[in-house]
């Protein structure tokens, strides 16, 4: 019982349950289950009526909390997490207009939930495989995907190596940058995350890779949770599940959820290594997270991370959530448990971040924005024969060919004659000539 | 309903099993009476020999599922791959189809050929999203990066008797879905060839097989003996030829409509019979070379009748030149359109058998447009 021995020196929060401990009457056969003579119920994962507790090095106003050890980052580490946190807000301010000015469809942003998803990015190797949900562009952006690339996603042009402008804004994918294409059914990630551990696994060089697999607390109420959960530590492979609680599955509270203790309680359900963490602090994030990783890699399993959060933002483009929170709710989250407020504290006081800082960057980092914008908003669409390229690798079977001929013959036909085609056509790469000289 | 109609109204049938081992003695051993050297094979044993070979051929081949490793398969198709392989690539997994699908398109996204073995698809339907939506539309939605190289095998369509959630062809579901490649095979040579085609193709492949030809044995050409066997997906394979009729059909209805043929024989009338092999991508100019010389076609198939195979191939002919060449109308040959009824007589009466297939293409011969 190896495993057993490991995860309980290991894991702080288990505490043996005192009213179990009844060894004189043996054990279950073909179990470890101690017999006792009293009914015990029990609805608690920590053996006490205690929820489970949160992890958090710096309080609200970035000062380490009693007991506090914070990770060993220089000046320039810590730059680089606040910029990269900093820039989310900045891109997101841009793109949710631009996409009320009907430039996009679609939009969500990751207001509040920036030390989450950053945090998480840095205590991640660069080539760990992410498997996201949508609302993880900032590792992506970690990773130096860029502005441009972004842009060029959410208004599906030419230049979006995620998908030739097949997918919804926000639905990124980069092999290259070790990030999965986004998948819009929920939750589908997180078996797929197992199965992509296991292929690491299998895989003599990437032994020393994980699969990193982010979730909002609402998909973890998808059968796919508990499938992938279950799966990953029956096959065990090196997954890190990372769920982000930011309170809202669109308009669904977490109280209405879930009754039990958030997410974190159930990864002791599947055998699973599991911790909480206050989400809104950075170094807390990127501490457990790399505490994770180490543990998935080191003993081939899964381990799950809950990340406490808000979402102070809409869901997404398509939800107004002042139907359902108040507005002041949302005001006094962001005034109160601020991440980028809560690690900007904590840089001032290391003497590494001023006013001055402040400024430069919040102008530098919109004015970059801005140009990926301007650039990607006069670009033109993929041109128009990739609507049949990729629906099956290998030799292209006839249904493809066939609609493209007749799209072609069509073209020929009407592309310059009949006015709604004609402008439309204008929009993409080629014009379509492509098509229509073949 | 003229399926239903024609079910109900049809004479008194015989078990499937019945038919299927008189098939065995009779029928077969004369279609391939030119087979060169006298190996037959179950089509258990084909689909064992496919995965061996290319789990052999490369090392990225994996197969898991319920009870895939240690109990040999619930059908025993992977009978001996543990022993053969190890643990790492013969994987028992727990009970959540979602669960061991979802983990095989991640492993397939991230570079594996995993084989995902589904009890029987109709327990696929707990995971069909991570089928349809994941391993179908991945490499295009991202933009031809991200290839999901996966084979979703298991027996499909009505067993016998066991019932309504046990007996659905799903034939026409997968077939819908741009990015799937979907495969029946019918003989132990369609079973080794198709199958190894599928673990080598660079698509998500859903492989029907059905549970009533796991033990048939067939005469295997020697060329289907060799490690190299592969048959093309998409192509269908014309088992009789014939002028007067076309039969279409896939899978154990291959069986009835060969039989069929048999008996038409014996009274002047010469059908063709089409295995489809493939649903997608579909084989159609075969079926059209077919009906323009038969002027005739009946579609058998073991599904319903309502947007089914049957249904496509119809539409597929009718809107073709092909259908200047018809002289009478297209008929289908289906399931009832009722969920498959557990009793023994029920259950005869709701799929079709050789009889029917006789009876319909007569009709056919007899009318005119």
């Amino acid at each position: 019982m190896f495993r057993r021995a490991s995860r309980s020196l290991r894991t702080p929060f288990l505490h043996p349950r005192a009213s179990f401990a009844t060894r004189a009457l043996g054990r279950l056969p073909n179990s470890q289950s101690p017999i006792v003579s009293q009914p015990h119920f029990f609805n608690s994962v920590t053996g006490s009526n205690e929820q489970i507790p949160a992890f958090r090095l710096l309080d609200g106003t970035g000062v380490p909390i009693e007991g506090a050890d914070l990770p060993e980052i220089d000046e320039a580490f810590a730059r680089k997490l606040y910029e990269n946190m900093q820039l989310l807000p900045n891109l997101d301010n841009i793109l949710y207009n631009v996409q009320r000015q009907g430039k996009i469809s679609f939009y969500m942003t990751a207001y509040g939930e920036e030390a989450t998803i950053v945090g998480s990015a840095a205590a991640l190797e660069d080539n760990d495989e992410v498997l996201g949900q949508y609302r993880e562009m900032g590792v992506l952006l970690w990773r130096g995907f860029g502005l441009d690339n972004v842009m060029a996603q959410c208004f599906g042009n030419h230049e979006d190596t995620s998908g030739k402008g097949r997918q919804m804004p926000v639905h990124f994918g980069s092999p290259k940058h070790h990030f999965h294409t986004i998948s819009s059914p929920l939750a589908t990630q997180i078996p797929q995350a197992a199965g992509v551990a296991y292929a690491l696994r299998r895989t003599p060089d990437r032994s020393n890779s994980v699969a990193a697999c982010f979730f909002g607390e609402g998909a973890a109420s998808e059968g796919d949770f508990h499938a992938g959960l279950l799966l990953a530590s029956t096959i065990p492979s090196p997954v890190v599940f990372i769920a982000r609680n930011n309170g809202f599955a669109i308009s669904t509270p977490s109280s209405e959820q879930y009754y039990g203790d958030g997410i974190a309680s159930r990864g002791p359900g599947y055998g699973i290594d599991t911790i909480r963490v206050d989400g809104n602090d950075v170094l807390a994030v990127l501490t457990a997270v790399r505490e994770a990783r180490a543990r998935s890699l080191d003993q081939g399993r899964a381990v799950l991370v809950e990340c406490m959060s808000y979402r102070v933002g809409h869901h997404s483009t398509s939800d107004d959530s002042f139907a359902y929170r108040a507005r002041s709710e949302v005001d006094d989250r962001k005034r109160i448990d601020n991440p980028l407020v809560r690690f900007r504290l904590y840089m001032e006081s290391r003497g590494w971040w001023n006013a001055e800082a402040e400024e430069e960057l919040k102008s530098r980092l919109k004015a970059d924005v801005l140009k990926a914008f301007k650039h990607a908003e006069t670009q033109s669409r993929c041109e128009l024969s990739e609507l049949f390229t990729d629906i099956y690798g290998g030799e292209e079977p006839w249904n493809i060919k066939e609609q493209r001929e007749d799209l072609a013959r069509l073209l020929k036909k009407y592309g310059e004659d009949w006015e709604p085609w004609r402008v439309e056509l204008q929009k993409f790469k080629n014009k379509g000539q492509e098509l229509s000289t073949k | 309903m003229a399926s239903l109609t024609r079910l109900t109204a049809s004479v008194q049938k015989s078990r499937s099993a019945s038919l299927l081992s008189s098939y065995r003695s009779l029928r077969l051993v004369r279609t391939y009476a030119t087979a060169d050297n006298g190996h037959t094979m179950t089509v258990r044993d084909a689909l064992n020999a496919a995965m061996e070979e290319e789990m052999i051929r490369d090392e990225k081949v994996y197969v898991m599922g319920e009870e895939v490793a240690r109990y040999n398969g619930a059908y025993k198709v992977t009978k001996g791959l543990l022993d053969k392989f190890g643990e790492k690539r013969v994987v028992d997994t727990p009970i959540t189809e979602m669960g061991f699908a979802g983990i095989a398109v991640g492993a397939a996204l991230a570079g594996l050929r995993p084989i995902c073995e589904f009890m029987t698809f109709n327990f696929a339907m707990q995971a069909i999203d991570q089928i349809v939506n994941s391993a179908g539309k991945t490499y295009y939605m991202s933009g031809g990066n991200v290839p999901c190289p996966v084979v979703f095998r298991g027996p499909n369509g009505a067993a016998l008797g066991v019932a309504a959630q046990h007996s659905q062809d799903y034939a026409s579901w997968y077939g819908q879905v741009p990015g799937l490649k979907v495969v029946s095979p019918w003989s132990a040579e369609d079973c080794k060839g198709l199958l190894k085609s599928a673990i080598r193709d660079p698509n998500p492949v859903v492989f029907l097989e059905n549970e009533m030809l796991y033990g048939v044995s067939f005469p295997m050409s020697s060329e289907a003996m060799s490690d190299n066997f592969l048959l093309p997906i998409g192509k269908a394979k014309v088992e009789r030829e014939g002028s007067d009729v076309t039969f279409v059909a896939h899978s154990k209805m291959v069986t009835h409509s060969l039989e069929a043929a048999d008996i038409l024989a014996k009274e002047g009338i010469k059908a063709e019979v089409i295995n489809l092999r493939s649903i997608r991508p579909l084989d159609i100019d075969t079926i059209k070379s077919s009906v323009k010389k038969t002027n005739r076609l009946v579609i058998v198939e073991g599904g319903f009748p309502a947007f089914g195979v049957g249904s496509e191939i119809c539409a597929q002919i009718i809107e073709s030149e092909a259908f200047d060449y018809l002289d009478a109308p297209v008929e289908r040959v289906t399931g009832a359109d009722v969920p498959t009824p557990y009793a023994a007589n029920l259950e005869d009466l709701a799929f079709p058998d050789t009889n029917l297939i006789v009876k319909v293409a007569k009709r056919s011969l007899y009318r005119t447009n």
